[in-house]
C-alpha cells in the first residue's frame, strides 16, 4: 500500500567511497570521512541484519501453526470413520462410537447464539452507525468493547449463576444464552464499521426521494452494508463455535442425543476436551477426530467469511 | 386514484410512526449491552459476595487453597496467572511485533497475503485445539528434551527458575501455549497502527538519509508506539483470561514454585476445574474469584482500548 520498497536505495545518499576523495584534503578531512565510511557501513550491515530478523520473526510465528495443523490432519485423519459422524460416544471400554450427538448440539448451541446475537448485535450496530454521538453510543461501544474482553469462563459462571441455578439443570439454552452475549460485541462492532462505509449520499438519496427515515436506514443503507454484515456475523459465529470454557457448566455434555433445549446437550469442543484429558487410548485418538472436524467447520465458516465480501477481514483478531 | 391524497395525509403520521418504532427498537437493542454488563457483574458479585463479607480482599492474598479445610487463598492462581500472562508477553511481543513490522513494511505483496492470513489463522484455532496439541506435541518435548538440554547447560541448569522434577505439565508449558495464541492479536493490532502512521513519517526519516530499519526504530514505530502498547495489553488480556488450553497443560496444583517447570494454577484453570463440584463456601470463593477475574480483565481491557484509540485519533506522542 504504502511505496517505502523502492525509495531506499534512490533517497539515501550514496557513501563517499575512497577512491572519489579529491587529492588535497587534509589529515583531519580524510579521518573524518574514513569515519563515516565506516560508520555507513555499519548502519548497513545492522539494516541488514533487522531485515533478516523481521523475516526470521515471520517464519517462527508460523512454524506453530503448521506444527499444529500437519499434527491434527495425521493424527485427526486415522481415526475418522463413517462412525464418527453417525453414532454417539460408546460407553467405556466398548470399542466404535463417534460424536454424532456433539456435532449436532453445536450445530444447536451456534443456532441458539445467533438467535440471540444477531438481532442484538446488528441493531446495537444500527444505533451506534445512526447516532454516533449520543451519550449511550459512547457508553454502549466502550461496554461493547469490556464485553469483548470478558473472559469465555466468566460468561460461563454468569450464565450457570443466571440460568442454571433457577432452572435447576444443566440446558442447553444456557449455553446458548452464553455464547450468545459472546457474539454481541462482535457483531455489533462489524455491524457499526460496515455501515459506516455506506456513503451519506446514498442515505441522502434515499431521504430526498421521499423514504422514511426508517425505510431509508433498512431497505437502503442496510442492504448495502449486507456482505459486509454477513461476513462479521460469520467470523463471530466461526469465533463462538470452538468456544469449550461457557459450555462446561452450562452445556455441560452428553453421551446421548438430544435435540431439547432446556436439557443438557453435548458439544464438540466440550468432547474433545472430556476425551482429550481421558485415560482411554481410543477416547483420545477420537478426541484427535473430533479436532479435525471441529476445525474443519471453523475454517469453512472463515473462509466462507471472507469470500462473501472478499475483503481480507482477519478472524476476529481485532 | 381519489384515495391518493387521503393516503399521502395518513402517510405522514403512519411514517412518523414506523420511524419512531424503528428508532426505539434499535434503541432497545443498543441498551441490551448495558443492560447486560450491569446483570453480569450483579449476578456474579451478589454469588461472590459471602466470600468477600467473610474475608474482604484478604482471600486474594492468602496462599493455602484447600477446600476440604475451608481454606480459600488465592494468591497462586494469581501468582500463575501473573506470572505465565507476563512470560507469555515478554516472548510473544517481539514476535509478534517482527511480524507485524515484516508485513507493514518489508514484505513484498505476494507474500503479504498469504502471511498475514496464516497469522490470522492462528487466532481461529479454537482454545481447546491448542490444548489438545500441547497434551500431546509440547509436553512431551518439554520432558524430554527441552528439561534435559537446559539442565544439562553448565551454571543456567542449577538456577532455581529450572530446579525440581520436569513431568511436562508446568508453567513453561501454559507459558509458550499462551504465547503462541496472544501473538496473532498482538500481531493484528501493531500491523493496523504501523499502516495508519502517515507516509510522510517514513519519507522524511529516508530523505534524511536514514537505513530502513533506521526509518523504522526512529521514525515509524514511535509514531505508533501507544497503539503498540495498546495492542500488547490487548493480549495480556486474552491471557489473563484464557482458560481450557491453560487448564490443560499447566498441572493444576495451586502452590508457588519458582521452577518453571513446576506445575501451577490461574484463576481461570481453578474456576473451570473445580466450579462443577463446588458447594458452599467453595463456590461462593470461585464467584469470587471470577469477579476479581473480570474486574482485572475490565481494567487491562480499558487501559488498552484507551491508547489504541488515542493513536488512531492521531494525537500520539
Amino acid at each position: 500500500m504504502i511505496a517505502t520498497t523502492g525509495m531506499p536505495s534512490g533517497t539515501r545518499p550514496e557513501p563517499p567511497r575512497p577512491g572519489h576523495r579529491t587529492p588535497d584534503v587534509s589529515g583531519q578531512q580524510r579521518t573524518a570521512a574514513e569515519r563515516t565510511v565506516r560508520t555507513l557501513r555499519r548502519r548497513r550491515i545492522v539494516n541488514r541484519i533487522m531485515v533478516g530478523v523481521m523475516y526470521a520473526a515471520a517464519l517462527l510465528a508460523i512454524i506453530p501453526l503448521l506444527l499444529i495443523l500437519t499434527h491434527l490432519v495425521r493424527e485427526g485423519a486415522s481415526s475418522l470413520s463413517i462412525a464418527f459422524f453417525t453414532q454417539p460416544p460408546a460407553p467405556v471400554g466398548e470399542p466404535g462410537g463417534g460424536m454424532a450427538n456433539a456435532i449436532v448440539g453445536t450445530l444447536i448451541l451456534v443456532a441458539t447464539a445467533s438467535a440471540i446475537g444477531l438481532p442484538v448485535g446488528i441493531g446495537a450496530g444500527l444505533y451506534l452507525a445512526e447516532r454516533k454521538e449520543t451519550k449511550l453510543a459512547l457508553i454502549t461501544r466502550f461496554l461493547s468493547d469490556v464485553l469483548n474482553g470478558l473472559p469465555s469462563i466468566v460468561m460461563g459462571i454468569f450464565a450457570w449463576q443466571f440460568i442454571v441455578r433457577p432452572m435447576g439443570s444443566f440446558s442447553a439454552i444456557s449455553a446458548g444464552v452464553a455464547l450468545g452475549a459472546m457474539m454481541i460485541p462482535l457483531v455489533t462492532r462489524s455491524t457499526e464499521e460496515m455501515i459506516r462505509l455506506v456513503p451519506a449520499s446514498l442515505r441522502e438519496a434515499a431521504l430526498a426521494l421521499g423514504y422514511s427515515r426508517a425505510r431509508t436506514s433498512l431497505a437502503i443503507v442496510l442492504r448495502t452494508a449486507l456482505p459486509g454484515i454477513v461476513t462479521g456475523a460469520l467470523v463471530a459465529v466461526a469465533r463462538i463455535a470452538g468456544e469449550t470454557a461457557p459450555l462446561l457448566f452450562t452445556a455441560f455434555g452428553s453421551q446421548f442425543w438430544s435435540l431439547a433445549l432446556d436439557r443438557p446437550i453435548d458439544a464438540l469442543p466440550l468432547r474433545i476436551f472430556y476425551y482429550a484429558t481421558s485415560p482411554y487410548p481410543e477416547w483420545r485418538a477420537l478426541a484427535w477426530a473430533g479436532a479435525l472436524v471441529l476445525i474443519g467447520i471453523v475454517l469453512v465458516i472463515s473462509l466462507g467469511a471472507r469470500y462473501v465480501t472478499g475483503a481480507r477481514r482477519g478472524f476476529g483478531a481485532d | 386514484m381519489s384515495e391518493q391524497s387521503h393516503t399521502a395525509a395518513f402517510d405522514g403520521s403512519e411514517r412518523q410512526l414506523t420511524d419512531r418504532i424503528y428508532q426505539w427498537l434499535i434503541t432497545g437493542f443498543a441498551l441490551c449491552i448495558p443492560i447486560l454488563l450491569v446483570i453480569i457483574s450483579l449476578e456474579i458479585g451478589r454469588a461472590g459476595w459471602p466470600t468477600f463479607r467473610e474475608q474482604g480482599a484478604w482471600f486474594l492474598f492468602q496462599s493455602t487453597w484447600d477446600p476440604n479445610n475451608g481454606e480459600y487463598g488465592v494468591l497462586p492462581a494469581i501468582f500463575g496467572t501473573i506470572v505465565s500472562s507476563l512470560l507469555a508477553l515478554l516472548l510473544a511481543t517481539p514476535l509478534a511485533l517482527g511480524v507485524a513490522v515484516f508485513l507493514s513494511e518489508f514484505a513484498p505483496p505476494w507474500l503479504r497475503t498469504p502471511v498475514a492470513f496464516l497469522v490470522d489463522l492462528l487466532a481461529a484455532i479454537p482454545s481447546v485445539i491448542y490444548g489438545l496439541w500441547g497434551i500431546y506435541f509440547l509436553l512431551p518435548l518439554l520432558r524430554e528434551y527441552v528439561a534435559p538440554a537446559i539442565r544439562g547447560i553448565p551454571l543456567v541448569g542449577d538456577l532455581p527458575i529450572f530446579a525440581g522434577p520436569a513431568y511436562g505439565n508446568s508453567l513453561l508449558a501454559a507459558v509458550l501455549i499462551l504465547t503462541i495464541m496472544i501473538l496473532p492479536y498482538i500481531s493484528a493490532v501493531s500491523r493496523e497502527v504501523l499502516l495508519a502512521v502517515p507516509r510522510s513519517q517514513r519519507e522524511a526519516a529516508l530523505a534524511l538519509g536514514a537505513t530502513r530499519w533506521e526509518t523504522i526504530r526512529d521514525a515509524v514505530v514511535p509514531y505508533a508506539k501507544s497503539g503498540i502498547i495498546g495492542g500488547v495489553i490487548l493480549g495480556l488480556g486474552r491471557a489473563i483470561g484464557e482458560t481450557m488450553a491453560v487448564t490443560m497443560l499447566i498441572g493444576n496444583v495451586a502452590q508457588i514454585r519458582a521452577s518453571l517447570f513446576a506445575p501451577a494454577y490461574t484463576m481461570a484453570a481453578l474456576i473451570a476445574n473445580e466450579f462443577n463440584e463446588a458447594t458452599g463456601d467453595h463456590l461462593s470463593a470461585l464467584m469470587a474469584v471470577g469477579a476479581a477475574l473480570f474486574v482485572i480483565t475490565i481494567i487491562v481491557n480499558a487501559i488498552a482500548r484507551w491508547l489504541v484509540w488515542r493513536v488512531s485519533r492521531g494525537n500520539a506522542a
